[in-house]
């Protein structure tokens, strides 16, 4: 099926196009004298992994960053070892609103033919990607932890179930492909550095005319963090194993023990258990204590990029296959009920020592 | 409010998973709940018809074993289930998924359709997205918080790290939703009774064929991820387990 990419001698370019992300450049914004916006650094993990796609395909990358009044952030991208920096400007997409970015981008990527295009997976692209591949008549891919090129085809790794199995995922229609990639799955600060001649060019975006049809406020935070867990040393996460709120104490005196904080999975906050300001995750904090002791937490992706970063993680699971001791250093197959009291008797023998 | 709750079946979270023997999916043989989310989305859309009156449908698109999600809902309050029955339901992308559900809710224009922001298992985390442009509706996704306005709705959307955003949109419109948006509600005993009494239509895969499209993704290979790192691995009774671990965390760890 051609699809809405027109004539046949129209050649599809061997082009990688990464389409970056930035917050906050509203006029408002500006006018305040605030930022001017922020690129969001999980764009340069995309661009890593664009790089290393090119590296075995032979592909030309280059990156479209769509927004109003960003060719400063564009410039910041152009920081990288790419062939080009696309500025796509239009005034509707100051605030982000689905309609507009797949209006601007559709137009945008049925011009430049690439073969593939990649997103990292933030919140915002999980909202408009979906739609903007099938507008294009294409399929997308989503959250990919990584890829593989093999005779001349392009698989994506996912994870599925939860994390319980891996999936290699292939295309079964014509390119442009579309893929989103995990955060955290590449690395941003090993992005290849450009030599600083990475032309950015200003694109005007068509955008839809007629009635907005979403309108969208200020981003907001909810209340003021009156812990800040990215400082604490030890964290004793509960997860949903904990079974009842009557059991949280088992938790506590355990960080008691070790004079830690503790927090929990999202299922944990959701029931209030514990306020959500100690919510480990993609949705809640970002930590990287030097001890991280997870009680019955299953190891979802989004609790596991808040956490990963932690200098040894002890898990605690009855499931020997929980994916969170995929990345565990020390991996406790057992019942917490059994193992938990136990252990914090064992800690305070062995402090007091 | 009319008001459409998409409701797929996944395995059970303790369900052990086996690998079929083409390894591209799970055996079939587990137990199987209502995807998480979608439960959340379910129970949302009754308390928007208990604020504002009208009607819950519920649809699945699935093998006949999933009938009972439906039947979970309709205890539950909802007022009628469409169950789009065949094992070649489940075996599609999201686009055709999207497509599928499409064809069946044909003419029956809801004021809102609301699904789960992702499932547990394949978590393409697309299928609603795509069903607002087969609809040619607008979408908001990762919603936590909705309230019906005189122009439409307005909208709680959960963005990364504790961050949030308010925003409008007009009706009809399709909306994902994330898990701890409220507080769900048993099924009880009248409601389960009342539920076998009330309206189940089914789509036969040859009503809807003609509007679905080629799969566009495959699955190639599905395994069990290796350790990313050097794991000890401490299978002990309970006490000599916590010995072992204060052992590490003194000797090897050094945070003791
Ligand atoms: C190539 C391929 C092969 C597959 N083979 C199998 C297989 O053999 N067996 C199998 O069980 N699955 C199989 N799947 C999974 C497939 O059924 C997906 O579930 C489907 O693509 C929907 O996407 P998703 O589950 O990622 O849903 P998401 O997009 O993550 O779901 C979001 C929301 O959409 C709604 N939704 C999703 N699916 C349905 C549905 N069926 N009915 C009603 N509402 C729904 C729910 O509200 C859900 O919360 C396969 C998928 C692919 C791509
Ligand atoms: C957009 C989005 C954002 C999200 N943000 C976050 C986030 O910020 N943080 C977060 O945590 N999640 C987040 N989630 C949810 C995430 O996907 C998982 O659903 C969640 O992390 C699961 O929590 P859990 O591990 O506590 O529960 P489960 O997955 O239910 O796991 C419970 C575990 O306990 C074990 N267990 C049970 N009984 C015992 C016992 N007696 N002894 C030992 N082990 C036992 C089980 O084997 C199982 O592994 C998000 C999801 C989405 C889609």
């Amino acid at each position: 099926m051609m699809g809405s990419f027109g004539s046949p001698d129209l050649c599809m370019a061997d082009l990688i196009l990464v389409v970056a992300e930035q917050r906050d450049a509203t006029p408002a914004n500006q006018l305040a004298g605030g930022p001017g916006g922020k690129l969001n650094r999980v764009s340069f993990e995309t661009v890593a992994a664009a790089q290393a796609i090119a590296k075995e395909t032979g592909w030309a990358v280059e990156v479209v960053l769509p927004g109003s009044g960003i060719a400063g952030l564009a410039q910041e991208l152009a920081a990288k070892a790419v062939g080009k920096v696309y500025a796509l400007e239009a005034d509707a997409l100051a605030a982000y609103t689905s309609d507009a970015y797949v209006h601007a981008l559709k137009t945008f990527i049925g011009e430049k033919q690439p073969k593939l295009v990649l997103f990292p997976h933030t919140y915002q692209v999980r909202d408009f990607a979906p739609r903007l591949a099938l507008a294009l008549d294409r399929t997308l891919i989503s959250d990919a932890t990584g890829y593989k090129f093999e005779g001349g085809a392009l698989k994506f790794t996912r994870q599925m179930f939860q994390g319980k199995f891996a999936a290699d995922v292939s295309f079964g229609g014509d390119a442009p492909w579309m893929a989103t990639v995990q955060i955290g799955a590449f690395r941003g600060d090993q992005a290849f550095s450009s030599d600083g001649s990475v032309p950015v060019e200003s694109v005007t975006a068509m955008v839809a005319d007629g009635p907005a049809r979403v309108t969208p406020h200020e981003v907001f935070q909810e209340a003021k963090q009156t812990v800040d867990l990215s400082q604490a040393e030890v964290i004793v996460a509960v997860g949903r194993g904990i079974k009842e709120q009557k059991n949280m104490v088992l938790a506590e005196n355990l960080a008691a023990a070790l004079g830690g904080e503790v927090a929990a999975s999202r299922p944990i906050c959701d029931n209030g258990w514990l306020p959500l300001e100690r919510q480990i995750g993609s949705s809640g904090q970002t930590v990287a204590p030097k001890l991280y002791i997870a009680l019955g937490v299953s190891g979802a992706i989004q609790h596991i990029v808040g956490m990963k970063g932690a200098r040894t993680i002890v898990a605690i699971n009855k499931d020997p296959e929980a994916p969170i001791f995929e990345i565990a250093d020390v991996a406790v197959v057992g019942d917490l009920f059994q193992v938990v009291p136990a252990l914090t008797e064992e800690i305070k023998k062995a402090k007091g020592s | 409010m009319k008001i459409l709750v998409c409701i797929k079946q996944v395995p059970q979270k303790d369900a052990p998973l086996r690998l079929n023997p083409e390894g591209t999916w799970i055996r079939d043989d587990v137990s199987w709940e209502t995807n998480e989310p979608d439960a959340y989305a379910l129970e949302e859309a009754l308390r928007q018809k208990e604020k504002h009156g009208g009607e819950v449908a519920v649809i699945t698109a699935g093998p006949a074993r999933s009938q009972q999600v439906l039947r979970e809902a309709l205890a539950k309050g909802a007022d009628r289930a469409i169950h789009l029955e065949d094992d070649r339901f489940a075996q599609m992308d999201a686009a055709n998924t999207a497509r599928a559900l499409a064809a069946a809710i044909e003419g029956e224009n809801f004021d809102l359709i609301v699904t789960g922001l992702q499932s547990d298992d394949f978590g393409a985390a697309q299928t609603g997205v795509l069903l607002a442009e087969i609809l040619g509706i607008p979408h908001a996704t990762i919603i936590i918080g909705i309230e019906k306005t005189d122009t439409g709705l307005k909208l709680k959307r959960e963005l990364e790290a504790g961050h949030y955003q308010h925003i409008e949109m007009t009706m009809p419109a399709v909306l994902t939703i994330q898990s701890g948006i409220n507080k769900l509600r048993y099924a009880t005993l009248i409601g389960i009774k009342q539920a076998k009494m009330k309206p189940m239509r089914k789509v036969a895969w040859a009503e809807v064929e003609g509007k679905l499209s080629k799969s566009v993704q495959k699955i190639e290979k599905l395994y069990v991820p290796g350790s990313q790192k050097k794991t000890r691995k401490i299978e002990a009774p309970a006490g000599e387990a916590a010995k072992q671990v204060v052992e590490y965390l003194k000797e090897t760890a050094r945070v003791l």
